[in-house]
């Protein structure tokens, strides 16, 4: 597979709530600029909302880096969702729908890889958790 | 920056327009001031609408159907209006579902609903 080649990359600072509405518009505008449909404009910042959220619910904070990928004629958004909290002890778990360690639906990590094209965790011991969910543009 | 989303009342029901992107925290502020107005008015029905907000996410969601479920405790019944069909296709994606509380078009469907109109 030919390596995507990243455009440009934004990066939002995760601290406190308003900082995961900062995030999902800065995901919504640029899902608006790519030209992604509508629906997907909604899932790209909907994506951004879950897992920006659990930064400031499970870690305390982090961020958020939105990157444009390209690939052949079609073009992508890479989210990295990253923080240096506690970390996820039981990522199979965490990904399963229902399942919260805090008072959440459980449905956050589940749902942002349904609705992602691709989505990789990972939480090594003591190094906080990053997420790397890619969407791309339907041709 | 603080969204106070105003809540109307039209005989005896409440009408919550909700204008923008909320944060989580307008959002819970929205649920203790919708639950004061239902006993301070002695409401019998609660319409949230929605169709100015472009994303509905798990955390949005859980609260609405708290909301919902608190004031069905009330008495009361809610109604949510207007959910934006890329909105909707996100929630159903993402495994966001509202049960047993019912939706409505739009204000005034809901509004027909609990016979208001």
């Amino acid at each position: 597979m030919q390596v995507p080649a990243p455009l440009d990359a934004m990066v939002q600072a995760i601290r406190r709530d308003a900082d995961v509405i900062s995030a999902r518009q800065m995901g919504r505008a640029l899902a608006e600029d790519l030209g992604f449909s509508r629906p997907d404009q909604a899932l790209v910042a909907t994506a951004i909302s879950e897992l920006a959220r659990n930064i400031v619910v499970y870690a305390d904070h982090g961020e958020i880096e939105l990157t444009t990928l390209q690939q052949g004629d079609r073009q992508g958004i890479r989210i990295i969702a990253r923080d240096h909290g506690p970390g996820i002890a039981d990522l199979e778990r965490a990904l399963c729908d229902g399942f919260s360690t805090g008072n959440s639906l459980g449905l956050g990590l589940p749902g942002t890889r349904r609705i992602m094209d691709e989505f990789d965790i990972r939480s090594p011991p003591g190094e906080g958790v990053t997420i790397i969910a890619v969407k791309w543009q339907l041709r | 920056m603080t969204v106070t989303v105003p809540i109307l009342r039209q005989g005896s029901a409440l009408i919550a327009s909700i204008q923008e992107d909320l944060c989580d925290s307008d959002i819970l502020n929205l649920q203790s001031r919708i639950l004061e107005d239902v006993i301070r008015y002695r409401a019998n029905a609660v319409i949230v609408d929605v169709s100015a907000i472009g994303i509905l996410d798990s955390f949005g969601t859980k609260t609405l159907i708290e909301i919902a479920h608190s004031v069905k405790l009330r008495g009361a019944k809610m109604i949510i209006v207007g959910i934006q069909p890329d909105v909707a296709i996100s929630m159903v994606l993402l495994g966001l579902t509202l049960k047993d509380i019912p939706t409505a078009l739009d204000l005034d469907h809901g509004l027909a609903l609990i016979g208001e109109t």
